[in-house]
């Protein structure tokens, strides 16, 4: 940083930082605390008594089948859910990089997904495809294709997937449409004149030009289906049927609030704090690198 | 003449240019791209405009599949039912209720947060004082905290401190977030130091500076980012979750979700879909009326 002109002032800086650290110590630091403190006890339900067990929690939940089984639902869940979604809008984004008419029309309408609450967004899916009164619910089974994802495991997967794409599309189209502006026309058209076609235009330009794009949606999109969909998991399926969709935010909510267990609940904390450090670190990382590739 | 044909067969390979197209995009694969876009337009916003057509639908019609792809003649009946009437299952509330504490929330974690980050962004670029970077990192941390990491414990904060059920509740701990300070910070960092000694040298004192210069350069900063953190007020879900038990301090989002129960048969589904429509629409208008900022903001912060 240059060294820059400042205002002499020495007490003012304190109030003007003060309303956003107080918020921030009161609201994210002890409560952050708390987590890492309760991770190494363990309290009984009525939070009687409590005992150092040092790091007994996080060997327990790590061990547990069912902890386990919700990272390997996460695992899928957010690879599928960050590919539907950024496969999609990609194309999408290419298509309107073609055309000449309408551009600001198909944008308009692309942008709406982002403005809807996750939670709704899988109630409008739910709404479509519920076995009761989903008219493609209604299709399917009339196609002779069973589904029922209140009881179908992999069905319901399917569904929270497919919503939770669904909300994604318009934020990667926007940033798609974006990086293709960004690349510079002369390029393609050189690669036109020596007479490369659309398709291998897009795979030998576009697309490698595209990677720093790409990447930041990626990272983007994982943390998004990490922690952003709790509500539409919520809302949705219950993380049911079973233990089917049950992620591991939604398994920290489960365990803590519904079934009291405030150390396994904890230590699950810790975990998925680690798991947003290193993603957030991977974040600047990049974001810095891309500073020099302009 | 060779020099013609040269032209001539460039000028196919590029396909036609007098039509202002981008080089080389046949006009064939023009059209597929216009088709492919409407097929791509119908998923995104087919599950909005059907939940439109429901909401417009007696229960009965709702309740026998397949529903009509038009809209039905209950529009009047269902709306001014469910924004006036009150929802059996949610407590009696009415949406019109439902409606203005999601307002509130937005509009508070909206403008609080943008308050709060300008300040703190102002203090830490244009002022020198003990423990400013600490202060910096500290901010910068709490990206990594999101409330999904830190469920419970916040809840018993909440507790303690008397929040549950209260505005201040659903707001107040949302307001404090890194990304917008970061920001801010960075745009403030491309304001040349020049002008804070032009501005020293005529006597303006940092308020001053503040409200003459600063706040009108950051206006369209500040109004991509009012777009983006009214989306975010407005589709919160876990926080209202834990925070609120009484029906009439839900917002919408939570309440739909507690009018909704496939194991019971009489969940007003005419009603659930009104609300559905009446819970998007604010935040589309948001979104598509102020799209030039939104879009802006979105691409050049990076969320």
């Amino acid at each position: 940083m240059s060294p820059r002109v400042v205002f002499p002032n020495k007490l003012l800086p304190y109030l003007l930082l003060a309303p956003q650290v107080a918020i921030t110590l009161v609201f994210f630091y002890w409560p952050a605390s708390q987590a890492l403190y309760q991770s190494v006890l363990r309290e009984d339900p009525f939070g009687l008594n409590s005992a150092f067990v040092g790091l007994a929690n996080f060997r327990r939940v790590l061990s547990q089948p069912s902890y386990i089984d919700s990272v390997q639902t996460t695992a899928i869940f957010s690879v599928a859910t960050a590919l539907l979604a950024m496969v999609v809008a990609l194309l999408l984004a290419v298509m309107v990089d073609k055309i000449i008419k309408g551009r600001g029309f198909y944008r308009t309408l692309m942008i709406w997904p982002y403005a809807v609450a996750p939670a709704i967004a899988g109630m409008l899916w739910l709404f479509m495809f519920n076995p009761t009164m989903g008219t493609f619910a209604y299709m399917l089974r009339s196609a002779g294709y069973s589904w029922d994802p209140l009881l179908n495991g992999p069905q319901a997967m399917t569904l929270v997937i497919a919503a939770a794409a669904w909300k994604q599309i318009s934020y990667n189209f926007l940033f798609f449409v974006a990086g293709l502006q960004a690349i510079p026309k002369t390029l393609i058209e050189a690669a036109a004149i020596d007479g490369a076609g659309e398709t291998k235009r897009f795979w030998t330009i576009i697309f490698p030009l595209l990677a720093p794009t790409t990447f930041f949606l990626l990272v983007i999109n994982t943390t998004y289906a990490f922690f952003d969909t709790f509500g539409i998991i919520h809302a949705v399926t219950g993380g049911g049927p079973g233990k089917a969709t049950e992620t591991l935010v939604y398994k920290v909510y489960n365990d803590g609030f519904v079934n009291l267990n405030f150390g396994d609940s904890a230590a699950q904390s810790v975990i998925l704090m680690v798991i947003v450090i290193a993603l957030t670190a991977f974040q600047f990382r990049y974001v810095e690198r891309k500073v020099h590739y302009g | 003449m060779a020099e013609v044909a040269r032209g001539a067969s460039m000028a196919a390979a590029l396909g036609r240019r007098e039509e202002g197209g981008m080089l080389g995009v046949s006009r064939a694969s023009r059209y597929t791209a216009h088709a492919i876009l409407i097929v791509g337009i119908l998923i995104v916003a087919f599950p909005i405009y059907y939940t439109f057509v429901a909401s417009t639908h007696s229960l009965q019609t709702i309740l026998r599949p397949p529903l009509p792809l038009v809209p039905g003649g209950r529009f009047w009946e269902n709306y001014t039912t469910a924004l006036f009437g009150g929802i059996g299952r949610i407590g009696g509330v009415d949406v019109g209720t439902l409606l203005f504490n999601t307002t509130v929330v937005a509009l508070a974690i909206a403008v609080g947060k943008i308050v709060i980050s300008i300040l703190s962004a102002f203090a830490i670029v244009f002022f020198r004082f003990p423990f400013r970077m600490f202060f910096f990192w500290m901010i910068f941390v709490t990206l990594m905290l999101p409330v999904e990491v830190r469920i419970l414990p916040t809840y018993k904060v909440m507790v303690d401190l008397g929040l549950i059920d209260t505005y201040t509740g659903l707001t107040l701990p949302l307001m404090a977030s890194a990304t917008a300070t970061l920001l801010f910070r960075q745009f403030f960092l491309t304001i040349p130091g020049e002008l804070v000694e032009a501005a020293r040298v005529d006597g303006a004192g940092p308020w001053r500076f503040f409200k003459d210069i600063l706040l009108p350069l950051s206006k369209t900063n500040i109004a991509a980012l009012f777009v983006i953190l009214f989306i975010y007020g407005w589709t919160q879900y876990l926080w209202p979750l834990l925070v609120t038990n009484r029906n009439d301090m839900n917002t919408i989002v939570i309440a739909l979700r507690k009018m909704i129960s496939f194991a019971d048969a009489d969940t007003q589904w005419h009603l659930v879909m009104v609300t559905c429509v009446l819970a998007i629409l604010p935040p589309i208008l948001v979104v598509v009326l102020m799209q030039r900022w939104f879009v802006k903001g979105l691409v050049e912060t990076e969320k």
